[in-house]
């Protein structure tokens, strides 16, 4: 037997752990050194997505619907995939306006609208107020049932008992406290609720502790591993049928709609909103939660099968609330700590639940709710108060007592009605209604005002109608004749059978007709009238966040005058003097600028204090405020639409200077490297008249020294008369040579030289050409070979030229034969469009470097041992351009020691390389 | 037999000229050798190198387009050996541009003459080289 106080000191001391860690987490936060600003902790804070419903109601669900709880979690899992384009989204808006809350966010896309911030209010608390009931009705039967320990039989419900005596009530309450305390500590538009994330994120892994020990217990402890529950539960027909889709796990309506539902909830619920987005410390942490929290769903319902199954079989049909089977599973083998274990994860996923979504709804209930009415109300004289911080925090801690009391309520007078999951089913499905205003908002620009606002009443209506008026029927406060016989014995009005439609579960049915006239509105009166300059300066800055990332570009859709002193003041009011001095310190540093007293009251200014008040006030009230000290010249819509028409001009003409200096950087490389190409052919052209300089003077250095010689030495014998006589001869010749090559060179490359094509015989040519250096050759002891095939088709080509590359390549081949048994062959090939011949020697050979140096102009090749070879440096060159004019080309194949063999190609005529073919 | 200049003892000096330009070197060699001078002939870098060290010349007449190591390499390799401290270098290039000559003497050349040269201003510049000793190394 447990005694009820245990449990009560252990709840309480459990939440005084969570206060502790809150606690902590706010102190370092103020140090600056922030537990939360990390992907992990963000992670877990989403898991906050996971309440007592999934906590023991999944169980409860699974028990009866076999894998139908699943949807819950398939949703979430999606939609987390679609969070880098619609969660990032949110992100970064929210923190350009200061969005911080849904309301707030719905009402600042369509123009600062207090009606839709305040409709989306409305919705969010009539919806969400259910939602924590079943919170408190979880913590409430799991007390109950604990305190039966070991006993596990239903009993009497604690929504019976008066409130006074109900442990509920002080857990609410409790609660309540903890909310205030860290959830409205102090009022600043960037303050986060980092303790309360720290405690929440903690929270999340209590939960996932307790339900997988839970999980462990039942499958090994109990059975023997996963095969064995599922082994015997397949045995029953009963359980079997949960095992598969379809049957008792829904049909595929069932299966969509709340896949839907739960893709929708996790980004629009209250709390979701809170932790995902108002909390959000880094968008970067969104990388890793994509994977993380559908990892972290994953965990949390590996063992929801097991535990439904294992209760189902371990206790006798009927006597046991499959709600419970996480409590009752341990209980019943007498595990009294693995049930407290249970019974603290079960109150952690509701108070972490309770406490996220109370401090949303408050800031909603405050921002969009009370303060517009409060300000509104002239005779509260509220805009001459001096300072508003208290009061804003006044309301938001009342709101907080009051949304739960709300709970409390709602959890007392209809608690009994619904299953657990239903009651969260009916909480999701209001939570949708928002989904056409937010998602439209987000990516389209014609969503309005009006559009939005009464695409969410139309929604709403149908949801209040068909979902949550027959939830009331059911618990008895309406005539259950409202649903078997619809409103004033329509039929067609059935709440549940709407126009006929039935085969649906309620929910799906809901969200058909609800979304049916939730989209419709939207759409439809979207379109129906043009958006107002307001709206449409919201609906660019929402739809192009990721375009606008200059912060304070929300100036840009400003205009009027005001004075800082003003502003100062007004901001003073909302957060106070202090913190509103140190807001515009910040604003000054952030503008580069030295002191408050230099900030100018331009629109920019302006901006930043509205969006500092709307993280007190809400972005509608926000601007009514500025608008109260500014004097403003409204913006027509003309305008709005020429601001963006300059800044998507802008856009574009800041594309095209994009291209253009893309396009310039091309051209500057181009010039660069056509200027490099330049610098290289200069520098060519510099070394090319400094090589013919050198070899011009080389001769000349002869033949001066040897003339000086010969007439200052007039006593030299004859012989060496005639010697340096003859150097003289030689060395005129060579700068004769040089010069005629250097000429010939320059008219070939330039164009200019005369070509005289005639049809020649290469037979000839080549035998005149050998004949010419047989006496060279046999000088120096060198074979010459001439081989021709017997019948060489003639090609046009000019003689004369063809004549000085074959002499040119035949004095480079002696010259570079050095062996004893030194041979030069000459030979013809036919090729078929050409013929080709070959100068081979067996010569020193050049090296694969050489090869491509020796075509350049002046570039011999030489090596130590021989000295230097013989020739101008521009045979080869000129060779290679007269081939090349001739339609040819001319290279080299050469192994170094082996020999060196020249090839060029004459072009056949067409008409003869066709006779050759034949 | 030809009637020579006499040789001045005084004056004879150990001179390498190196030139692979055959009919140059040729000249170089007939206009030094008359003056009484004991000429050796390098025809390029590597082979001047082996001579210097084997019997340091008292003047080194250095064309500056050899193949593999260049006159100007040739010099600061002369300039860079102690032994050789004491010997005057000349450059006889076809490169007269000011700014080769200009590094020709940096590089511790003592006199440069130009392609194609007068043989007079060649004998005057290796005749004041000779006699005037080199200045200790700069």
């Amino acid at each position: 037997m447990l005694s009820g106080a245990l449990i009560v000191v252990l709840s309480f001391a459990y939440v005084g752990l969570l206060f502790a860690i809150a606690y902590w987490g706010d102190k370092r936060a103020d140090a600056g050194r922030s537990i939360i600003a990390n992907p992990y902790i963000y992670t877990l804070s989403l898991a906050v997505y996971c309440t007592s419903w999934t906590f023991y109601g999944s169980v409860g669900r699974a028990a009866t619907s076999g894998i139908g709880f699943l949807p819950i979690y398939l949703g979430p899992t999606l939609m987390a995939a679609l969070w880098w384009y619609v969660l990032l989204k949110m992100v970064r808006i929210s923190k350009a306006h200061r969005i911080t809350s849904i309301a707030d966010f719905i009402a600042s896309r369509y123009g600062k609208s207090h009606l839709l911030g305040g409709l989306v209010t409305v919705i969010a608390v009539l919806g969400i107020v259910p939602y924590i009931a079943l919170q408190l009705k979880a913590i409430s039967a799991s007390f109950s049932t604990m305190l039966q320990y070991p006993n596990t039989v239903a009993t009497g419900s604690a929504a019976s008992l008066p409130f006074l005596q109900d442990n509920t009530f002080y857990i609410a309450m409790l609660l309540a406290a903890f909310t205030i305390l860290f959830g409205t500590r102090h009022l600043d538009a960037t303050e986060r609720h980092e303790g309360l994330v720290a405690a929440i994120a903690f929270e999340s892994i209590v939960k996932l502790v307790a339900f997988i020990a839970v999980g462990v217990f039942v499958t090994w402890g109990m059975f023997n591993g996963f095969a064995d529950v599922f082994d015997k539960a397949s045995a029953s027909p009963e359980l079997n049928a949960l095992l598969v889709q379809g049957g008792a796990s829904g049909n595929y309506t069932t299966w969509a709609s709340l896949t839907v539902l739960s893709m929708l909830a996790i980004i629009l619920l209250p709390r979701q909103f809170q932790v995902a987005v108002v909390e959000n410390v880094d968008e970067r942490h969104l990388n890793k939660a994509i994977w993380l929290f559908p990892l972290y769903l994953f965990a949390i319902n590996i063992f929801v099968l097991p535990i439904a199954l294992g209760g189902l079989m371990h206790f006798p049909p009927g006597t046991v609330d499959a709600d419970t089977f996480v409590l009752t599973l341990p209980m019943s083998e007498q595990r009294t700590w693995l049930a407290l274990l249970a019974f603290i994860g079960g109150l952690s996923a509701a108070t972490g639940m309770v406490i996220v979504e109370t401090i949303a709804l408050s800031t909603m209930v405050c921002n969009d709710l009370v303060m517009p009415i409060l300000l509104r109300w002239k005779f509260l004289r509220l805009t001459e108060r001096r300072d508003l911080s208290g009061l804003l925090l006044g309301i938001r801690r009342a709101a907080i007592v009051v949304v739960l009391v709300l709970g409390y309520g709602y959890f007392h007078l209809a608690g009994e009605a619904y299953a657990l999951v239903s009651i969260g089913l009916i909480s999701f499905t209001a939570v949708a209604q928002f989904a056409p205003a937010m998602i439209g908002g987000l990516f389209w620009k014609g969503g309005t005002r009006l559009g939005a606002l009464l695409g969410l009443g139309a929604g709403f209506l149908v949801w209040l109608y068909s979902l949550l008026l027959p939830s009331f029927a059911k618990s008895g406060w309406l005539p259950i004749t409202f649903l078997t016989e619809g409103i004033f014995g329509i039929d067609l009005l059935k709440p549940q059978e709407l126009f006929g439609l039935d085969g649906l579960d309620d929910i799906s049915h809901c969200l058909f007709w609800s979304m049916i006239a939730n989209i419709g509105c939207y759409v439809g009166f979207s379109l129906w009238r043009r958006p107002t300059a307001t709206e449409h300066s919201q609906a660019n800055l929402f739809v192009d966040v990721f375009r606008h990332v200059a912060p304070g570009s929300g100036s840009r859709f400003w205009r009027g005058s005001a004075t800082v002193a003003d502003l100062q003041t007004l901001l003073g009011r909302f957060i106070g003097p202090e913190r509103a001095g140190e807001s515009f310190a910040a604003y000054a540093r952030s503008q580069g600028i030295q002191g408050s007293e230099q900030i100018a009251a331009n629109a920019v200014l302006v901006h930043y204090v509205e969006s500092q008040i709307a993280g007190a006030i809400g972005s509608a009230s926000a601007r009514d405020m500025v608008a109260s000290v500014v004097v403003e010249e409204p913006l027509a819509l003309d305008e709005v639409m020429a601001i963006i028409d300059e800044a998507s001009q802008a856009l574009a003409y800041s594309r095209q200077l994009e291209q253009k200096s893309r396009e310039l950087e091309a051209a500057t490389n181009e010039l660069r490297s056509a200027n490099q190409r330049l610098q290289e052919l200069d520098r060519l052209k510099d070394d090319f008249i400094s090589t013919v300089t050198h070899e011009l003077r080389t001769p000349l250095t002869s033949i001066r020294a040897f003339s000086e010689i010969l007439s200052d030495n007039p006593q030299l014998d004859a012989e060496q008369r005639a010697r340096f006589l003859g150097i003289i001869t030689r060395e005129s010749e060579r700068l004769t040579r040089l010069i005629n090559q250097v000429l010939d060179l320059a008219k070939i490359e330039s164009g200019a030289a005369d070509w005289h094509p005639s049809e020649i015989d290469m037979r000839e040519v080549l035998e005149d050409a050998v004949a010419a250096m047989s006496q060279v050759c046999k000088e120096r002891n060198i074979a010459l070979e001439l081989r021709l095939p017997e019948k060489l088709p003639r090609v046009m080509a000019d003689r004369d030229r063809v004549m000085q590359v074959v002499l040119n390549l035949l004095s480079n081949a002696i010259n570079f034969s050095d062996k004893s048994d030194s041979r030069i062959t000459v030979s013809v090939t036919v090729e078929a469009e050409a013929l080709c011949i070959d100068v081979a020697d067996n010569g020193i050979g050049i090296s694969p470097a050489d090869q491509a140096v020796i075509f350049e102009k002046f570039r011999q090749v030489s090596d130590s041992s021989s000295g230097k070879p013989r020739g101008s440096g521009l045979g080869l060159v000129i060779s290679r351009e007269i081939v090349r004019h001739l339609g040819g080309r001319l290279w080299v194949d050469s192994t170094p020691g082996l020999g060196s063999t020249f090839h060029f190609t004459l072009p056949l005529r067409r008409e003869d390389a066709a006779a050759e073919a034949d | 037999m030809p009637r020579l200049k006499p040789i001045e003892p005084a004056m004879a000096a150990r001179v390498l000229i190196v030139e692979d330009e055959e009919s140059i070197l040729l000249s170089l060699e007939f206009l030094l050798g008359k003056e009484g001078h004991a000429v050796s002939a390098a025809r390029d870098g590597a082979e001047a190198l082996r001579l210097l060290e084997a019997q340091p010349p008292d003047l080194v007449l250095l064309d500056v387009m050899l193949p593999l190591i260049d006159g100007f390499e040739l010099c600061r390799r002369i300039r860079a050996m102690p032994a050789l401290a004491a010997t005057r270098i000349m450059l006889v290039t076809a490169r007269g541009r000011e700014a080769e000559v200009a590094r020709g003497l940096a590089l511790g050349a003592d006199a440069y003459l130009t392609k194609p040269f007068s043989t007079r201003e060649l004998m005057e510049k290796v005749r004041g080289l000779l006699a005037a000793p080199r200045p200790p190394s700069r």
